[in-house]
């Protein structure tokens, strides 16, 4: 996925967060959502343990201890503090982090999505992904579109195996924004230059079109 | 009770067979000093709890490579391909967890609770053979607890009595696992006097910790090195 795309999703993602919300980051497009907000206006969570997750200044300066879900060094924010594994995820399924973002291997018309395992492959990790799903008040989803072979990542049904019975609440891809309501993913939002037919065309699922589609540009 | 001990000497305490907890996200917060004692000790059939197994040939990585690992217990072991080699070619068992339902195993099974039910996985390919119960119109997966004969634990001080303080996101797994082992080894990069630390400080109390040895394999920027 291009640089670019990269960007619209993150930046599209960083603008659903509400001021002074705790916020958990997945690992990939939702890691650069962080490039794209005030660190002093929310509260980045990360489940190894830390509340003010902040970005690092200078990539020669870091500390090899201090690290997020992703392992990779990050710096420690004004107001942070450091729990152990257990606590950190008693704030996560206890409904304490209001948003949850993360990557996506398909997310189906329903919400139900799966980024955990590949059918056919050994399945070797999962981390927290079932727990924040289980857990966290509202789950954005940040992937690109299609997968690498061209496939719609939007799918009528999960063929992977799905991460959690609770549904998403909110799809960000480089061609469109889908949210949930009432059972339905209805499309919101079409991201600068892409055509409706375009989003047609690479949806597998079914969508209804929002009455107040935005375009954004 | 002297539980300031040397590496060496403490590291026979493990046996073959042995169910091991070791603490650490990755080799951040993992007790590399024992896990480096560990690799020269002859000892086989171990059945290793850690979030992950190092990375390939880095940490517990060396020990799956020394086949003295039977089963591993953990969240994500993506980051160690050789585990995927390993697990096809017949040669380890692997148990996968919900990272936040293996932190509240081992946190169960330190506090005597002989089991819970939590949402995390319910529907899904992880709570295969597992009792589900619906609470209040949601379903729920009982989990069981998880306890060790040994726990090897990183904290960066120690004072001589045992009690523990953390280091930044080093901390993670560690002061759950000093609960659910029956013996507790903490590596430490600092021991310091009783009364030194404050009491205000001091995360895990000492009761929980058995032996303490120094660190002398640390993790820099540039990655493990000799303190």
């Amino acid at each position: 996925m291009s640089k670019e795309s990269q960007e619209l999703i993150s930046k599209r993602a960083a603008a659903e967060l509400q001021p002074n919300s705790i916020v958990n980051l997945g690992i990939g497009i939702p890691t650069l959502v962080a490039k794209y907000v005030d660190s002093s206006s929310v509260y980045f969570h990360t489940e190894n343990g830390m509340i003010g997750v902040s970005e690092l200044t200078s990539e020669d300066d870091f500390d090899p201890s201090l690290v997020n879900a992703g392992k990779l060094p990050i710096s420690e924010g004004i107001g942070a503090s450091y729990f152990n594994s257990g606590e950190s995820f008693a704030m996560i399924r206890g409904g304490h982090v209001n948003v949850a973002i993360l990557g996506a291997l398909q997310v189906d018309e329903q919400g139900l999505i799966a980024n955990w395992a590949i059918p056919g492959q050994n399945i070797m990790g999962v981390g927290g992904a079932m727990d924040l799903l289980s857990g966290a008040q509202k789950v954005i989803v940040t992937t690109n579109h299609t997968s690498k072979k061209g496939e719609s990542k939007i799918v009528k049904k999960c063929t992977y195996p799905i991460t959690s019975l609770r549904k998403v609440d909110l799809i960000i891809t480089e061609l469109a924004v889908f949210e949930f309501s009432g059972g339905h993913m209805v499309l919101k939002e079409l991201m600068p230059g892409v055509s409706l037919a375009e989003v047609k065309d690479k949806t597998e699922a079914n969508f209804e079109i929002s009455d107040s589609i935005t375009i954004l540009c | 009770m002297q539980k300031v001990k040397l590496v060496e000497e403490v590291i026979n305490t493990i046996q073959s067979g042995d169910i091991l907890m070791v603490g650490g996200f990755g080799l951040v917060g993992a007790p590399l000093t024992l896990i480096d004692e560990l690799t020269r000790l002859d000892v086989n059939q171990l059945t290793i709890i850690s979030n992950n197994l190092g990375e390939a040939g880095k940490g517990l990585g060396i020990l799956l490579r020394q086949g003295k690992i039977k089963k591993a217990i953990g969240s994500y072991f993506t980051s160690n391909r050789e585990v995927g080699d390993f697990y096809n070619q017949g040669k380890l068992d692997i148990q996968l967890m919900p990272q936040g339902t293996m932190s509240e195993s081992i946190r169960a099974g330190g506090a005597g609770i002989g089991g819970y039910y939590t949402k995390t996985s319910a529907g899904t390919e992880l709570a295969k053979g597992k009792e589900v119960r619906e609470i209040d119109g949601e379903l729920y997966v009982l989990e069981k607890p998880l306890k060790a004969n040994v726990a090897l634990v990183k904290a960066a001080k120690a004072d001589k009595l045992g009690n523990l303080v953390y280091y930044k996101t080093a901390r993670n797994f560690n002061p759950l696992m000093v609960t659910a082992a029956d013996y507790v080894i903490a590596e430490v990069d600092e021991i310091v006097e009783v009364g030194e630390l404050s009491p205000e400080e001091i995360v895990t109390p000492h009761l929980f910790v058995d032996a303490i040895v120094e660190s002398k394999l640390i993790l820099k920027k540039e990655g493990v090195v000799s303190k």
